[in-house]
């Protein structure tokens, strides 16, 4: 068993503010598929078997960083990041943690160092069990402190996110919404992992308690120098709180940039859809009929992904669609003149072709 | 239908409801009043408890069995629908107040044909024969931007999407044109870019059908984009209301503020999100005085006690604040930060 790192070690090995540019977790080529259909109703019916929730990523999240998933549902982004923090098993590709391949089945080291907050703080945490002995069976299993600092050390996380040590006592239940969520980061920050994979960590609580969250998260990153990846379909959320963006759709990932280039330049047709179709409080076109009820960013629903479209998987959607998507399944590449800058869309950083019928949607700046 | 733009389709009027509840009587609604004008959005915001579903409920009628409408009027066209029995209630739900629900899949029904359940409210309301109720009902369908409506009047619910199923709600709702429609949440399920179709859809049918909408939301932008009318709920109570673009950006609660703080904006990246502080009032035993004073940052003397009743401002506006221009002077002094 691997000695434990104090907390202070792990904080001051790197230097948070300038985050290396050598990843710490990469994803080679990953693919999870889930089996929706016995073999034989799939011949039968002719239908695909697979359900391919990640179809071939490529992602990389550098030490200290935070890292934005965003997508829509179905995107694949949760089943991604349970691969990433090894819950679910892959089907294909490999996933690096600082360059050295973890095996399907993680050491118990491997798993204390990637942790997860999920979604729904009232479903996520055991009910039958007080937050004390939630984080004392932790700290025990997995050997971080010796026994006769757990207590100590339980009390020193519940006040690191914001609670009070009489917190420690009870059970999820008596807590309001924010505090169950804090307590579901206390749990995962018990093992002082060095990624924490947060998913919507919350979408479930009202806009004045995500506030609370969200600045929680970010001074956790600073004062622990944690590398954080956020699931979340809120994209005013990541620009809040990420340095670098990944859009995923129907299992692959279809652009990553650094935040502010993301919103200011966006360059899959894809993610320009999703940006526009945000509501914002400061453009009101209500009783603007041009605005208001004019037509919508994206048309049409995504595929399923037991029926992914053949060549570029946007294209049913896309406004700039030609023929060569249909044929050519574009990859994953970086800008010229813009490092760091990646899109899977064959016009991303080349123009469309002039001589083909007008897009039917305008194409935004 | 072309009707004057003038006059309002529901008024409510000092709406109380009361829950019985083994702690005490809860207060869910109180004292809540609204106008809607016709073919015009009024959005109802406000964090979970703050009684804007039940509003809702208590104007539609379809309260849970422990709640209870303890005074107040729901005039629609001038007819108290509090006062009306189950069966005449019957009669104006649908051809002239109906609801779309939050999440469809719960609110259609699974083992029934998609058109059958549109074309249901026609046959009953309207008198429809089956072949009128079936032309009226892909006519809807077609309205509402369902693809392929003659294959799809067969198809289950299962079968749709979630944005999809969402306009099959649409289309049921306005199978008997119906003048005013309450919206429940109708896109917190959905994705952002089949929202913004959703959002679409609603605006364009307020315009071409002069319907007009009640838009409950915890949802600031949403509120924005939709509604010309705002209304903005705290603890059981109307705390501000007004013109959209007055109250989301020149606020003068300070719990509209706070709210308008806290959410991050994706127009531009603020250092650090401001948090109300505190959680939202007992609805049993509410605080004394401002129901939001525990939690606000201009608490005076003068808000710990009495009660603070909704007071008209300048420019068609209402705040249940004392010190209201203190919420203008932190904007100003937000905006010189900026």
């Amino acid at each position: 068993m691997n000695a434990p790192q104090t907390p202070e070690e792990s904080v001051t090995a790197e230097n948070p503010a300038a985050p290396a540019a050598e990843p710490l977790l990469t994803a080679r080529d990953l693919a999870v598929y889930f089996p929706v259909f016995s073999k034989l109703v799939a011949r039968l019916h002719h239908v695909e078997r697979l359900l391919r929730a990640v179809d071939g990523v490529d992602l990389e999240v550098r030490r200290g960083e935070a890292l934005a998933l965003v997508g829509e549902s179905g995107s694949g982004k949760s089943t991604l990041a349970l691969a990433l923090a090894g819950l679910q098993p892959v089907d294909h590709g490999q996933i690096q943690l600082e360059g050295r391949v973890l095996p399907s089945h993680r050491s118990r080291d491997d798993r204390r160092r990637i942790q997860m907050v999920f979604q729904d703080p009232y479903s996520s945490l055991n009910p039958r069990l007080t937050v004390g002995s939630m984080l004392g069976e932790l700290l025990r299993v997995h050997h971080v402190v010796p026994r006769d600092q757990v207590r100590s050390v339980s009390a020193d996380l519940i006040r690191l996110v914001g609670l009070d040590e009489g917190a420690l006592g009870a059970y999820p239940r008596q807590f309001s919404g924010g505090q169950r969520q804090r307590v579901a980061i206390a749990r995962a920050l018990a093992l002082r992992p060095e990624i924490l994979v947060a998913d919507e960590p919350v979408s479930a609580l009202d806009v004045s308690v995500q506030a609370t969250i969200l600045n929680l998260l970010r001074d956790l990153r600073q004062e622990l120098g944690l590398t954080l990846l956020l699931i979340s379909h809120n994209l005013a959320v990541v620009r809040h709180l990420c340095d670098r963006v990944a859009v995923m759709y129907l299992g692959r990932i279809v652009e990553v940039a650094p935040t502010e280039q993301l919103f200011r330049d966006p360059r899959h047709p894809y993610t320009r859809g999703l940006l526009a179709a945000i509501p914002r409080l400061a453009s009101n076109t209500a009783g603007d009929p041009a605005g208001e009820a004019g037509p919508p960013a994206l048309v049409g629903d995504p595929p399923s992904p037991l029926n992914i479209p053949a060549g570029c998987r946007f294209r049913t959607r896309c406004p700039i669609a030609q023929p060569r998507c249909e044929r050519e399944d574009p990859a994953l590449v970086n800008g010229p003149g813009e490092p760091g800058h990646l899109a899977a869309c064959h016009y991303a950083f080349t123009p469309v072709p002039a001589t083909t019928s007008a897009p039917t949607v305008p194409e935004q700046a | 239908m072309t009707e004057s733009q003038t006059g309002n389709v529901l008024e409510v009027e000092d709406l109380r409801v009361r829950i019985a509840s083994r702690r005490g009587v809860v207060r869910a609604v109180d004292g809540v009043s609204f106008e809607v004008p016709r073919g015009e959005a009024l959005g109802l915001v406000g964090e979970s408890g703050s009684g804007k579903s039940m509003t809702l409920k208590a104007v539609l009628g379809v309260l849970p069995a422990e709640a209870q409408v303890a005074s107040g009027q729901v005039r629609l066209d001038g007819t108290d629908l509090l006062t009306l029995d189950q069966h005449t209630l019957n009669r104006v739900r649908g051809p002239k107040i109906s609801m779309i629900f939050q999440e469809p899949m719960s609110a259609l029904n699974p083992v029934m044909r998609v058109g059958q359940q549109i074309s249901e409210g026609p046959r009953i309301h309207l008198g429809y024969s089956r072949a009128k109720a079936q032309e009226r009902t892909l006519e809807l369908m077609r309205r509402v931007g369902i693809p392929d409506p003659e294959r799809r009047y067969r198809a289950y619910p299962h079968e749709f999407s979630g944005g999809m199923r969402q306009r099959v709600m649409i289309a049921i709702a306005l199978s008997c044109e119906p003048e005013i429609i309450l919206c429940d949440e109708p896109t917190t399920a959905l994705d952002v870019t089949i929202q913004d179709q959703i959002l679409r859809l609603l605006a364009r049918l307020c315009q071409e059908s002069g319907v007009s909408l009640v838009f409950v939301t915890h949802d600031l932008p949403v509120v924005a984009q939709v509604c010309q009318q705002v209304a903005v709920m705290y603890g059981g109570q109307i705390v501000e209301q007004g013109d959209v673009r007055d109250v989301l950006l020149d606020p003068r609660h300070p719990y509209t503020l706070g709210l308008v703080r806290s959410a991050p904006d994706v127009e531009y990246v603020q250092d650090s999100l401001r948090p109300i502080p505190g959680a939202p009032p007992s609805l049993i035993d509410p605080p004394d005085g401002c129901r939001f004073h525990p939690r606000c940052d201009f608490v005076e003397d003068d808000c710990r006690t009495g009660t603070v009743a909704l007071r008209l401002l300048a420019g068609d506006r209402a705040t249940r604040c004392l010190h209201s221009e203190r919420c203008q002077q932190a904007l100003a002094a937000d905006r010189a930060a900026q």
